[in-house]
């Protein structure tokens, strides 16, 4: 219990504090003037209501899109259902950094739809250019997360209660505006709140776009161009620490009433059939939102397979020769990934139990501190976590390394574990509250100790749950850009995301990056159908949060 | 199967609070080695409380526990030696009911072919040969029930501990199984607590019998005890069914004490003269098949004067409800094969009573 206090206070608390601290102090102590100063330049003030305003439109943008498709793919019954059900989940395997880089390709300055248009109509749309092209890519790749999220809410739905509405007279709007939608509340709210974080949370995108014009992308260049010195970049990180956890108790409130839908559900409700000019008209959704969730995996397969993609329509010279230089030359960077992200998943499955089994069947005090602990880094964005890491693990060597931990690759499984870490937490949660603790009784009753009874009983009964919050913190670790970018040692030390990012910067190396880009799809989709298969529960339900 | 020791347990005033509420509160008792003894109360009354109390899953607020005059407050549950066979069972369900019925032997160290023995023979033992590969999932609930017992006996605790284990059974199966767990207990000879709040149950099984109220034990002794001589109201129409009516002691006797009902009626009643003064109200019990009924007509001496109100036919026997002077109801329950004629509602009848079966008990 102690090393575990010692390890997360060291992981995420620490940083997290060093940051704080750094922001607010000066060589006289506590001054508020950094925080003051920050909001006296212009091009921070821009950076903040950007930041902003990304979050919002694509909570917007993706409500809009979200909301809708899940009333309909939960209370309808129609033919292109398992296509609409598919296209929630598509977006979410390609990280949205590559998703950036294909759609560059493709609505881009240069990109195939504007030299159509500009063909066909001698004029360009702007469509990638500044916060328009970020709001964009993050709309079209975070919308799942509000829809998966409101489908469940919906699907939990006890169908007595919409009956009992409708045996007392309401219909139609107001049955929905009534009954169904604050139900629905709590649901779409947890998507609508990692929705944002994320958002504002996100670097590669906006990198990738070359954006700097928001926080994230402002605090990067801060540390990587003025150094580990300046107070600006601690500053940014504050704000975007105040920016996440504002979301998270504004979001507290919906969530507040998440008790309706636990509540005891006797039946699924009959989907309805849907047919003649609503059919068509889904058909039309279906196919009109298909097209630009699965551009960027088009986009980025015909790169990776292109030797010159450069003002055409399409690649003009075809080759494999990309992914000789990943699979072959560089390999590094997906051996590198493998390791790192298998490692950090070890060390969460690990502590996810650990830590689950402490707050539910543990009597040892500090338990709160342990799940407020665990449960931060949701709230804390990338940037943030590995600007804290730098500050408390560089300039010092750590004991048995012979050099400061931030010079070796073990940080990077830091991060990624601590990061990834409420994943198996709640998984493991979840899995265990579901047991009735006279399982365990049982077993301590016929002779196994605490130990015994963990490992004979209670962890194969968890193991699925465990694996499945396991494969997740897997996949997300394996494409993870946020920290991974400012705390990557030495290139050949860079996992496959990193090497996403280096090979972008130049003309020649978008091939291979968009190569590596692909096996990060790869990669995701089959961790992400193989946690499904685990968690055997409805479509999603791995996203939800 | 090789048979240890059976053991005693003896519980010193133990209590168990949660938050302001006494779960358990002072409940002493010895349960004999080999003895089949019952828990029986309502629901909530602290029954599971103290079986967990007893298995080691929560520690007493108050008083010991010792088992066999050790005391085992200090002993963690998987050293206690004592089968706890749980409400709902608790099957592991990623073990198949070998593994399960294993678990423990494993626990114990015991070698791979003795278990495999072991297993076979209680598998045997509960008539669930057969059933080995099979997953809790795929069993009836009577199943459930046996490899959870299985899984219990295959240790050989010192103590069998039985959560209303039949509860969750249909009536049929339960009593069935009632049956067998009889048997059972008496071939192992194991010193069993069992737990139910189905007083039919705890006086077909038990040794004896310990009725429990808000956590205290009201009173404990033979079915028989129990049952012809209860404690007070309580105990009285928890188990079985009894007819109360308010009587007022008269005149206290060599054996007994004489009381008056409200109609002027007077009765010779068996109760300790010692315990009771002439002016005291009292209530008067009387079971329903202590009764009799006669016409009115021939019946002489004793009985009160009623008219029959209403009559059910239960298979083996009449259940009558007959509406006394006073406005109050008694049920009678007569055998329905035997010489006695069968009454009609509104029928004149008299009520006839054998003192010694009638019981005192204090107004409150
Ligand atoms: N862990 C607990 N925390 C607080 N109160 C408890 C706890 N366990 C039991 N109680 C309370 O103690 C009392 C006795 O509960 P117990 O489970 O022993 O009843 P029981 O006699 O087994 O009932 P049943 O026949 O319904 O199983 C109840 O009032 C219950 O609410
Ligand atoms: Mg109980």
């Amino acid at each position: 219990m102690l090393g575990l206090l010692a390890l997360l206070v060291a992981g995420i608390l620490a940083p997290l504090l060093q940051v704080l601290w750094a922001a607010v102090s000066d060589v006289d102590g506590f001054t508020l003037r950094h925080l003051g100063s920050f909001f006296r330049r212009p091009l921070f003030l821009e950076s903040l209501v950007n930041t902003l305003a990304s979050g919002l439109l694509a909570v917007l943008f993706g409500s809009l899109i979200g909301v809708p498709l899940a009333f309909l793919t939960v209370r309808y019954a129609f033919r292109a259902k398992t296509v609409l059900q598919t296209l929630g989940v598509l977006p979410l395997v390609i990280p949205p950094f590559v998703g950036a880089v294909a759609f560059q390709q493709i609505l881009g300055r240069g990109g195939t739809v504007n030299l159509i248009l500009h063909q066909t109509f001698g004029t360009t749309l702007p469509m990638m250019e500044g916060l328009t092209g970020v709001v964009l890519v993050q709309t079209l790749h975070y919308f799942p997360l509000i829809m998966l999220n409101t489908a469940a809410a919906l699907a939990g739905l006890d169908p007595s209660l919409e009956e009992a509405a409708r045996n007392l007279g309401s219909s139609g709007f107001r049955l929905f505006r009534r009954i169904l939608l604050p139900l629905a509340l709590p649901g779409y709210a947890a998507g609508a709140l990692i929705t944002f974080i994320r958002v504002i949370d996100d670097l590669g995108t906006p990198l990738m776009l070359n954006y700097t014009k928001l926080l994230a992308p402002q605090a990067y260049l801060r540390v990587t161009t003025v150094g580990l010195t300046d107070v600006d970049g601690y500053v940014i990180c504050v704000i975007l620490v105040i920016l996440s956890i504002a979301a998270l108790w504004g979001s507290k409130a919906a969530l507040g009433l998440a008790e309706y839908a636990t509540l005891q559900r006797t039946a699924e409700a009959e989907p309805r059939p849907l047919k003649g000019a609503a059919a068509l008209g889904v058909w039309l959704i279906s196919a009109a939102l298909l097209g630009p969730a699965l551009l960027p995996h088009a986009g980025i397969l015909l790169l990776s397979l292109s030797k010159v993609w450069s003002l055409s329509l399409l690649p003009t010279v075809y080759t494999l020769g990309n992914y000789a230089e990943i699979l072959f030359r560089s390999r590094s960077f997906i051996w590198n990934t493998l390791r790192y992200a298998l490692l950090a998943a070890v060390i969460d499955v690990a502590l996810g139990a650990a830590i689950a089994w402490l707050l539910l069947r543990g009597t040892v005090r500090g338990r709160g501190w342990l799940d407020a602990i665990a449960t931060m880094p949701l709230a804390i964005p990338g940037v943030v976590l590995a600007v804290g890491y730098l500050r408390v693990f560089h300039g010092w060597d750590f004991p048995g390394l012979g050099q400061p931990l931030t010079a070796t690759w073990l940080i990077l499984v830091l991060a990624y574990a601590m990061r990834r870490l409420p994943y198996t937490v709640r998984g493991a949660y979840a899995a265990l509250q579901q047991l009735p603790v006279a399982l365990e009784e049982a077993a301590q009753n016929l002779g196994a100790n605490r130990l015994r009874t963990f490992f004979r009983v209670t962890a194969p009964l968890m193991a699925r749950g465990l694996l499945a919050g396991g494969l997740i913190a897997f996949i997300t670790s394996a494409v993870e850009l946020s920290t991974t970018i400012l705390l990557v040692p030495r290139i050949e030390l860079g996992p496959l995301s990193y090497g996403i990012y280096i090979y972008m910067q130049s003309a020649v190396g978008r091939g291979p990056g968009a190569a590596l880009g692909v096996v990060a799809i790869v990669l995701v989709g089959c961790g992400t159908w193989l946690a499904h298969r685990l968690a055997a529960r409805g479509a999603g339900s791995i996203f939800r949060l | 199967m090789s048979r240890k020791l059976s053991s005693e347990v003896t519980l010193e005033g133990v209590g168990k609070r949660y938050g302001d509420l006494w779960a358990v509160r002072e409940v002493s008792l010895t349960i004999r080695p080999g003895e089949f003894f019952t828990l029986l109360g309502p629901s909530g009354c602290g029954k599971t409380t103290l079986l967990r109390l007893i298995a080691g899953f929560a520690l007493p607020d108050a008083g010991g526990i010792l088992l066999d005059g050790e005391p085992i407050d200090h002993v963690p549950p998987w050293k206690r030696d004592v089968g706890l066979v749980f409400q709902h069972y608790a099957l592991w369900p990623h073990l198949s009911v070998y593994e399960n019925v294993a678990f423990g032997l494993r626990e114990r160290k015991v070698p791979r072919a003795q278990i495999a023995q072991k297993v076979a023979a209680v598998l045997s033992q509960v008539g669930l040969e057969g059933f080995e590969r099979r997953r809790p999932s795929q069993l009836s609930g009577g199943q459930q029930q046996r490899v959870a017992l299985a899984r219990t006996l295959a240790v050989q605790p010192r103590l069998l501990l039985l959560d209303e284990p039949l509860s969750n059974l249909d009536a049929q199966l339960r009593a069935q199984m009632r049956i067998e767990l009889a048997r059972l207990q008496r071939d192992l000879a194991i010193t069993t607590l069992y737990v139910t709040h189905d007083q039919a149950e705890a006086l077909a099984l038990s040794n004896r019998v310990a009725v429990m109220l808000e956590g205290a034990v009201v009173q404990q002794g033979t079915p028989e005890e129990v049952y012809w001589r209860p404690r007070n109201r309580f105990v009285a129409e928890f188990v079985g069914a009894a007819n109360l009516f308010p009587v007022q002691v008269v005149e206290l006797r060599e054996t007994g004490v004489l009381v008056e009902t409200g109609s002027g009626t007077r009765l010779p009643v068996p109760a300790d003269p010692g315990r009771w003064r002439p002016g005291t109200r009292a209530l008067l019990c009387l079971r329903p098949e202590a009764l009799r009924l006669e016409e009115a007509a021939i019946g002489r001496g004793t009985g009160f004067l009623a008219t029959v109100a209403g009559r059910v036919f239960e298979g083996d026997r009449h259940v009558y409800e007959v509406r006394l002077g006073e406005g109050a109801h008694l049920r009678v329950e007569l055998p329905a094969l035997g010489e006695g004629r069968i009454f009609r509602l509104g029928d004149r009848v008299r009520v006839e009573l054998t003192a010694e079966t009638a019981v005192l008990l204090p107004e409150t």
